[in-house]
């Protein structure tokens, strides 16, 4: 009994307060800086370096939606042209968004890449119940994502949650590369989500297929009939990454840090 | 007692060393050193031309000695199977069967591995389940999508009434063909160390750590001390947040929030510990081939002992609590039970196996890397029940947490990471390391050239998940859930 209020006293309020304002600190690797005006001529380290061809040359630019965010190209850079900053807010609603390149700031990033349609608010602002599929995912993003629920991140403060039947789901979270094998299972899973319904791809892999983009046992037949509405980066995907890009779609992301509608719980 | 070449964890030898005996002996090897207490470790093929090549790796645990031994066969082939006299072949005789093709005669259980998946549009036969007969028998089908946010595999549990009797998983669903993306992109280095660390995602410096210790043998460049201990380090973190996560969940499946809540929070402590060190709260990023790529700062190493300190401290605390409340006793003792000779029949490996009695932990019987330089204690609890696993688990912790703090203590100076020399010519290693669910073993094979002819990995979970279903049998369909994350076995690493 002793014990167990010991315990409870040391565990104390491990909750995140300000959960949409709170930052990853450094050595974090999230947004990357590029400055091209800093790339020696001809030289092309860091494409060379990139394992899953994320960095492109003329211009210099990097797509989020392949980078596994290793930092190789960071290390073979002889000039400081890419820094990665601990910057997590790497959501985007277009896919063509996450190809960023020099003229491209983190806060410019951040600001504008998660697009919040009304309908969206509408008809999901106040409650989404997302279904979780991995479909080839490595239980990296699997983990973050469950991490999203922890005591410290509760993301259910939001009216966020995932749900065990995809007949109970507004959305469908997808992570890994879509197996070959699990390409069936994925489609049945999509189709019983009942309309109006979203798709968020998390993570490397989901978004395009990442390291495992050129495998043969990868079957990525699954995006021509399902529109992705959320691109939420990383490698895994950081559970702020993923509370803030959700936040920001549903528009939940704009009020006052003790606004109620943000799910802000005051701290004591 | 030798069956073959003999050589160490994480030491190249020539491929020409490895006998290339006939079929018979190769088989009559493998089942002598079985019966004397050698270990399957490794068991695949390799496409020659012509036919196909299949090797085998057992360990001398006692000693610290691996054999490796070889046999060739011709497509459509076959030879009378080994799993009959050791079942601890059984599944990599299924999996050589599936990948070339040489049929394993005699084989009770011989089903797809990775194929055979319903709509899926994939060569070979169709994945039958066992089935019972009888008025009273149920099935129960679970998966491939569960109801959580895990991993997908399908179980199917016959029971009658609430218990069960057989419980068939299938696996294959995450299917992504790493083994062949090594080859694929054998020319890119980076992408292989970036794949080796996606290979299971809550084994990140177990797998890297493998690969690299593969490449660091092959190219006879060890990595330096300081780099070496701060692998262990980072292995060590590795363990600590998996165990404290898993804690969580067990305390989760038996309804004890408080339990779930305290080890939850304490396990976001280390993993935020690990992205102090590298940058990635599961350690991506960490391993190079040649050492490490981040370097521990006496700034670094002060956060890291604070984390530490602080996460033993309240694991020990939270142990307390949940070992000490019946109600959850009540849940874990006597539940999903593995007896140690049904443990050591089929080879488990890790925390699964030492919680069934068996002292096995390749930190202590094949040491690599940093875990060259000190004792590790190989620690057992007898009762192979749900409470050993999570108990064995809450132990682990304590000992992760003294090696940390003991490599913090004395870090070798020197650099943390040096060139590596281009992998040597038709050479062949195992590089084995205790990845947190245990035995994780890669084996790379060179060609003329030194590019890799043939990568293989082998996750514990390999090993494993025989075990999953063979502990649930007679036990309620409910108990399924905390027997399972008492095992929390890997779907990717066993798919590949």
């Amino acid at each position: 009994m002793f014990e167990l209020i010991k315990l409870r006293k040391r565990h104390g309020r491990p909750v995140i307060p300000d959960v949409l304002g709170a930052a990853v600190p450094p050595p974090f690797r999230g947004f990357p800086l590029l400055t091209e005006a800093r790339c020696p001529d001809g030289c092309e380290a860091c494409v060379r370096a990139c394992p899953t061809g994320a960095v492109r040359k003329g211009p210099l630019r990097l797509d989020l939606g392949a980078c596994v965010f290793c930092g190789d190209c960071e290390s073979a850079c002889p000039a400081g042209a890419i820094r990665f900053s601990p910057g997590h807010r790497l959501g985007a609603t277009r896919r063509d968004s996450l190809v960023v390149d020099s003229s491209i700031r983190a806060s410019d990033y951040a600001g504008s890449a998660v697009e919040s349609r009304r309908e969206i608010r509408r008809l999901f602002g106040r409650s989404l119940k997302l279904r979780q599929v991995s479909a080839g995912g490595c239980n990296g993003c699997e983990m973050e994502l469950s991490a999203c629920n922890n005591v410290n991140f509760d993301m259910s403060r939001f009216g966020i949650d995932f749900v065990a039947s995809p007949r109970h789901a507004d959305g469908l979270v997808l992570t890994g590369p879509v197996s070959r094998n699990m390409a069936p299972a994925l489609r049945d899973a999509y189709h019983s989500l009942a309309e109006p319904k979203i798709v968020v791809a998390v993570g490397a892999c989901a978004i395009s297929g990442g390291l495992f983009a050129e495998s043969p046992d990868v079957d990525r037949s699954f995006f021509n009939d399902a529109p992705v509405d959320l691109h939420i980066p990383g490698c895994p995907t950081h559970p702020l990454s993923f509370i803030r890009a959700v936040c920001d779609f549903l528009g939940r992301a704009g009020g006052r840090a003790d606004d109620y509608r943000t799910g802000v719980i005051r701290s004591r | 007692m030798t069956i073959g070449f003999e050589f160490k964890n994480g030491q190249a030898a020539a491929e020409a060393d490895i006998p290339r005996l006939s079929p018979d002996e190769f088989r009559a090897g493998l089942i002598r050193g079985a019966a004397a207490g050698l270990r399957p470790v490794l068991f695949f093929g390799a496409p020659e031309t012509p036919g196909i090549r299949l090797y085998a790796v057992a360990a001398d645990d006692r000693n610290s000695n691996l054999f490796a031994l070889s046999t060739t066969f011709r497509e459509g082939d076959s030879y009378p199977a080994i799993t009959p006299e050791v079942p601890a072949f059984h599944l990599f005789e299924r999996e050589f069967y599936e990948d070339f093709g040489v049929k394993p005669e005699g084989h009770p259980w011989l089903k797809p591995v990775r194929r055979g998946i319903a709509g899926a549009a994939s060569a070979g036969p169709a994945y039958l389940f066992f089935r019972m007969d009888g008025d009273e028998v149920h099935e129960v089908g679970v998966g491939p999508i569960h109801a959580g946010v895990i991993e997908p595999g399908h179980f199917r549990f016959s029971c009658t009434g609430e218990e069960v009797h057989h419980l068939e998983i299938q696996l294959g669903f995450q299917h992504r063909g790493v083994e062949n993306l090594f080859l694929l992109r054998r020319d890119h280095a980076g992408f292989r160390l970036r794949l080796a660390e996606s290979i299971a995602g809550d084994s990140v410096i177990g797998h890297a750590g493998a690969y690299a210790g593969a490449m660091e043998a092959l190219g006879r460049s060890p990595a330096e001390r300081r780099a070496l201990a701060i692998r262990v380090i980072a292995q060590e973190l590795e363990r600590f947040g998996v165990h404290l996560g898993d804690l969580a969940a067990l305390a989760g499946d038996v309804a004890y929030l408080t339990g779930n809540a305290a080890f939850s929070a304490l396990r976001t402590k280390i993993i935020n510990a690990s992205l102090a060190l590298c940058g990635s709260r599961f350690g991506r990023g960490l391993v190079a081939v040649g050492g490490v790529r981040c370097d521990i700062s006496p700034e670094l190493r002060d956060v890291l002992r604070a984390a530490v300190a602080d996460a033993e401290d309240g694991a020990r605390l939270a142990a307390d609590v949940l070992f000490g409340s019946s109600s959850v006793l009540a849940r874990f003792e006597k539940a999903g039970i593995v007896y140690p000779e049904t443990a050591r029949s089929l080879g488990l490996v890790g925390p699964a196996a030492r919680a069934s009695g068996l002292a096995v932990d390749v930190r202590s019987d094949h040491p690599y890397g940093g875990y060259a330089y000190f004792p590790v204690h190989k620690m057992t609890l007898a009762s192979g029940d749900v409470f050993s696993r999570a108990y064995i688990r809450s132990v682990e912790i304590g000992q992760s947490a003294r090696i940390i703090r003991e490599q913090l203590d004395a870090l070798p100076e020197g650099a943390i990471v040096r060139p590596v020399a281009a992998p040597s010519a038709d050479a062949f290693v195992v590089s084995m390391t205790e990845g947190w669910r245990g035995e994780i073993a890669h084996a790379a094979i060179t060609d003329g050239e030194g590019r890799l002819r043939r990568y293989k990995i082998k996750d514990p979970s390999f090993h494993n998940w025989f075990g999953l279903a063979l502990a649930v049998r007679k036990n309620g369909i409910s108990d399924f859930p905390v027997c399972n994350k008492s095992f929390n076995l890997s779907y990717c690493g066993f798919d590949l």
